[in-house]
């Protein structure tokens, strides 16, 4: 191909370069790094609170100044002028720097928190010192690396949140959902929590704590929810305990069954989740680096349903391992909590095998029985097994194996730190159960849909390009078929970025939801009626 | 076997091959000078601007030939010998076929301006073409100014592609307002008025009367009929239409007019030699459609409907309800049915205009003076539904049916705000009229029955 090849002397010049501006406002973010950065080397400083508050301002305020200089002077519209040109959005230079450097962070947050300043006794240093002053106003307790965490993510998600909302300013549905996106980090993720903590030991809880409870993180994104110690700490916390771990279970199998059969899974994932928030705002510069061939599919599907089946298993696993026996204690027995398991996931399977046979590709249908059998003989050979064994493991086993490949270096190191490498949503749509669950729902048991309008599409490939799971979504649209996957998170920037009005997130009716034409519509009548029957 | 040989692997020809492939399994082989696979042409802008990479804008994945028994051959055709049925490539090899399909599209107008061939010169249609944008108009260091001659599609795009890179741009327009050959009075204005937004030097009823060079050859400025104003430049964008790319045909005995002459078979004169795409001419134009229709769509139509005829399903090229779109900057434009611009109006032709009072968002709807039946539909800003369309032009629809349930149609994202009660306002005033905006109706919009 004699496609021309950008030389380095043509960085530096409109769209890839940056403005005076913009060059001002980075430095204005990196210095608000850079005291982070330089309380990690234990550099102390005198006023924390003013210090913190100097740290996350500058942070703030320069993403903020960089995309007001990049998109207020402009017209309303798609802003993608050179994004394939810049380093940092074209797995170039910085995009591999910030790469490595966000897996860096990621690793020592996961790994080494005493490198961040965490004491375990006495008091913090470090980075985690730096934000005690902040943790104490909300909850009265000292910063964790988890509590900075949770701001820096926030700040992120808020800073570049309004980056996104001026980006799109002219579309109303990304910048409600972005407000939503906002508002539920802030609120739910991060306020609420510390809250919540405050109230531990009161007389509203009769004297119990609440464990950190992020409302909107479901089982199983949020996989250990039902681990015995929470478990207790629920039942211990008097109505509002019990009504919380009430909450968690209807989350599950009610509330979100409901709203994905309304809405689709995008309700969640770009909507709420804050995985999906962070992608959505922090990520989005990223999201034309996801893979979009047909094998990297085929990856996907595999290893996000492994994924479900594991994270079954060791809840599963996890909860049988505290049930006792004695059923004059607890209703809830060992056995019982199998058969239960048991049979929930059987009439699932059976469901869909009934009634929705037809719309499963040959390897889900192969996948769908292996799993199944898979579960029901470990399950099976639990009543073969001795006591402190449950299946063929440990239940701590397997749920410290969980927690370390999945919740840790999945979601983090991989989901996250891998933003400019592979793009925005490497964990949602490679790692996350909870998304695989939805979409599942979304696929079979949901009125929402893309529409495909008519003939009109022109096989461009901008939907393909920016869309952040990786659906080749012109591969349907180029054939005048709706789009309906499980991965798709509903984010609406396909329909945003296409040029000729193709493609309309919306939710209809079942009936006619899939539909494939070979000839699309504008010719011939009699020529589609030929054609298209089935 | 059956050899089947396209010339061309544009929409139409590939989409040809795709249907032939899906009715027979006959050996199919796409000939191609210009790349080694199928490209999206429109999406070539997006490329240079740097929203996609030139990968990006391939619809298909590399193995999808080979798996569909698809053989490519990257190859200039220089000569038909339909005696023969064999074509001669590069100057060298022969290629046997048993049915041709020819499908070359078309290459960029050129009026025999003085100074047309000069470097810096070009048109935009082929990737040859963007490739050489890169070498003209790499960046505003370089190409400090540009200069477009002719205000249609491809000119507004190139525009748009030069100004993403911050050169600045001279737009000549020959008409006294943008493609208002196409266009509407109304929709054409609000266009001149986005383009200058966009700060383009817009030059309305402007011809270019020459170009100048240097000594090395290299376009240094134009002059301006009217005004003989003279413009220094480094790149002159040639974009008055495009014509069909058939100069190699001229002594294959296949009739000629500025396309090949094809019935609505798509035959041409020669037995077992078709023409389908921007390379097409009809002898006679199908309904208000022209002769030659130079558009993604009706390339794609054509290959489809060529496929049954191959394929032994003989059938006559018969389109549908009109369609098209485009966007223009940041303004997306969507058509069905027809609406004419001041030149091509018909005598029944009726019009009825809205546009919002700041947005750059309006609608034209026409209909029969006489009759009032609803003839097609203009949005600019608003995004509306192909099916219900399609629909209410085959239910022949009345204009007031069509004002009335605006709200069906629509197909804008979701929360985006909606105008059709301003529509429906506008219109009762103007022809005296009380019709109330129906609400949007799910069962009429997936054409539920029950």
């Amino acid at each position: 191909m004699s496609t021309y090849d950008r030389s380095m002397a043509l960085t530096g010049q409109p769209p890839a370069a940056l403005t005076r501006n913009q060059k001002l406002a980075t430095l204005i973010g990196l210095f608000g790094l850079a005291i982070i950065l330089l309380a990690a080397f234990n550099v102390n400083f005198p006023n924390k609170a003013l210090w913190l508050s100097i740290s996350l301002a500058s942070i703030s305020a320069g993403t903020i100044w960089f995309a007001w200089d990049m998109y207020s002077k402009k017209e309303p519209g798609i802003k993608n002028d050179g994004v394939f040109f810049k380093s940092i959005s074209s797995k170039g230079f910085w995009g591999w720097i910030a790469g490595i450097a966000l897996t860096g962070f990621y690793i020592i947050l996961y790994f080494y928190p005493e490198y961040l300043g965490l004491v375990a006794k006495g008091d913090n240093k470090g980075v985690i010192g730096l934000f005690d002053p902040l943790s104490r106003a909300l909850s009265g307790n000292p910063a964790s690396q988890w509590f900075v965490y949770g701001t820096l993510y926030t700040v992120a998600i808020l800073a570049f949140g309004i980056k996104f909302l001026w980006k799109y300013r002219h579309n109303r549905y990304e910048k409600i959902r972005t407000m939503s996106v906002m508002f539920f980090q802030t609120a739910f993720a991060f306020i609420i929590p510390e809250l919540m903590a405050r109230l531990n030991g009161s007389s509203v809880l009769n004297g119990g704590s609440l464990p950190y409870y992020d409302l909107k993180n479901m089982w199983p994104l949020n996989y250990y929810n039902f681990e015995g110690y929470r478990i207790k700490a629920f039942l211990n916390s008097g109505d509002i305990g019990f009504g919380l771990l009430i909450f968690g279970i209807a989350t599950v199998f009610i509330i979100s069954p409901i709203l994905t059969y309304k809405f689709g899974k995008r309700w969640y994932c770009s909507w709420v989740c804050g995985c999906g928030g962070l992608a959505e705002t922090a990520g989005d510069s990223f999201r034309q680096l996801s893979d979009k061939t047909v094998k990297a599919w085929k990856i996907e599907r595999w290893v996000v349903h492994s994924v479900v089946v594991f994270v079954t298993l060791m809840t599963t696993a996890v909860i049988y391992s505290y049930l006792g026996n004695d059923t004059s204690k607890y209703w809830l027995t060992k056995s019982t909590f199998l058969i239960g398991v048991a049979t929930l996931l059987t009439t699932v399977f059976a469901l869909v095998m009934i009634f929705k046979r037809e719309q499963l590709q040959k390897d889900a249908k192969y996948g769908a029985v292996g799993y199944l059998v898979i579960i029901l003989a470990l399950i099976g050979m639990h009543i073969f097994s001795g006591e402190g064994n449950v299946f063929l493991f440990k239940s701590e086993t397997l749920r410290k194996s969980y927690s370390f490949l999945i919740g840790s270096i999945f979601s983090g190191v991989i989901g996250t730190g891998f933003y400019p490498i592979f793009g925005n949503r490497v964990w949602c749509r490679f790692g996350c159960p909870m998304a695989a669950i939805l979409g599942f729902q979304q696929r079979l048991f949901s009125k929402f849909r893309i529409t495909t309008n008519g003939g009109q599409c022109i096989s461009c490939g901008n939907c393909s390009t920016y869309c952040e799971m990786g659906i080749d979504v012109r591969a349907y649209a180029q054939k005048g078929e709706n789009i309906v996957r499980s991965s798709c998170v509903g984010c609406g920037i396909c329909s945003a970025v296409c040029p000729r009005g193709v493609l309309k997130l919306e939710n209809g009716p079942l009936q006619g939801r899939i539909d494939s034409n070979q000839v699309l519509l504008g010719n011939d009548v009699d020529l589609m009626t030929l054609v298209n029957k089935k | 076997m059956e050899n089947i040989v396209i010339i061309g692997n544009g929409i139409a020809g590939v989409s040809a091959a795709r249907h032939i492939r899906k009715l027979s399994d006959k050996r199919i082989i796409i000939v191609s000078a210009e790349t080694d696979y199928f490209f999206s042409r429109t999406a070539l802008m997006y490329v240079y601007m740097g929203h996609m990479k030139f990968d990006h804008i391939q619809p298909y994945e590399d193995w999808f030939w080979e798996k569909n028994k698809i053989e490519l051959v990257r190859a200039y055709v220089n000569k038909v010998d339909t005696a023969n049925k064999q074509l001669l490539l590069d100057g060298s090899r022969a290629l046997q076929y048993d049915k041709l399909i020819i499908a070359t599209g078309s290459k960029p107008n050129k009026f025999g301006w003085p100074g047309q061939d000069f470097h810096g010169v070009q048109g935009l249609y082929s990737k040859q073409d963007l490739d050489l944008l890169e070498v003209n108009a790499p960046n505003k260091e370089v190409c400090k100014r540009a200069v477009i001659v002719g205000g249609g599609l491809i000119g507004i795009e190139l525009a748009e592609m030069l100004r993403s890179r911050e050169i600045p741009v001279t737009f000549l327009v020959r008409e006294n307002s943008f493609w208002n050959g196409v266009l509407p009075e109304g929709e054409s204005q609000l266009i001149n008025e986005h383009i200058k937004e966009h700060n383009i030097d817009l030059r309305l009823s402007t011809n270019l009367k020459e170009i100048k060079a240097d000594e090395h050859g290299r376009v240094k400025s134009i002059i301006i009929q009217e005004t003989g104003e003279e413009l220094s430049c480094d790149m002159v964008g040639l974009t008055a239409g495009v014509t069909p790319n058939i100069d190699f045909l001229k002594d294959s005995g296949i009739e000629l007019g500025r396309g090949v002459k094809v019935n609505r078979h798509l035959e041409t004169n020669i037995k077992d030699v078709y023409a389908i795409g921007d390379c097409a001419e009809q002898h006679e134009a199908i309904g208000n459609r022209r002769p030659i229709e130079a558009v993604w769509y009706t390339g794609r139509m054509m290959g489809e409907t060529v496929a049954q005829t191959i394929c032994g399903n003989k059938l006559e090229y018969k389109p549908g309800h009109w369609f098209n779109s485009a966007k223009f900057l940041d303004v997306e434009y969507q058509t069905y049915g027809w609406v004419f611009g001041a030149r091509g109006r018909q005598d029944y032709e009726e019009q009825f205009h809205w546009r919002h009072t700041s947005e750059k968002i309006c609608v034209t709807v026409s209909f029969h003076k006489e009759s009032k039946k609803f003839l097609g539909i203009n949005t600019f800003g608003i995004r509306m539904r192909h099916e219900i369309f399609d629909k209410w032009l085959n239910e022949e629809r009345s204009i007031d049916y069509v004002i009335e349930h605006l709200k069906d149609a629509n197909f804008d994202p979701e929360f985006y705000r909606q105008y059709e009660q301003e529509v429906v306002s506008k219109y009762n005033s103007d022809y005296d009229k009380s019709i109330k905006s129906k609400k949007k109706n799910l069962k009429r919009i997936f054409n539920l029955t029950n």
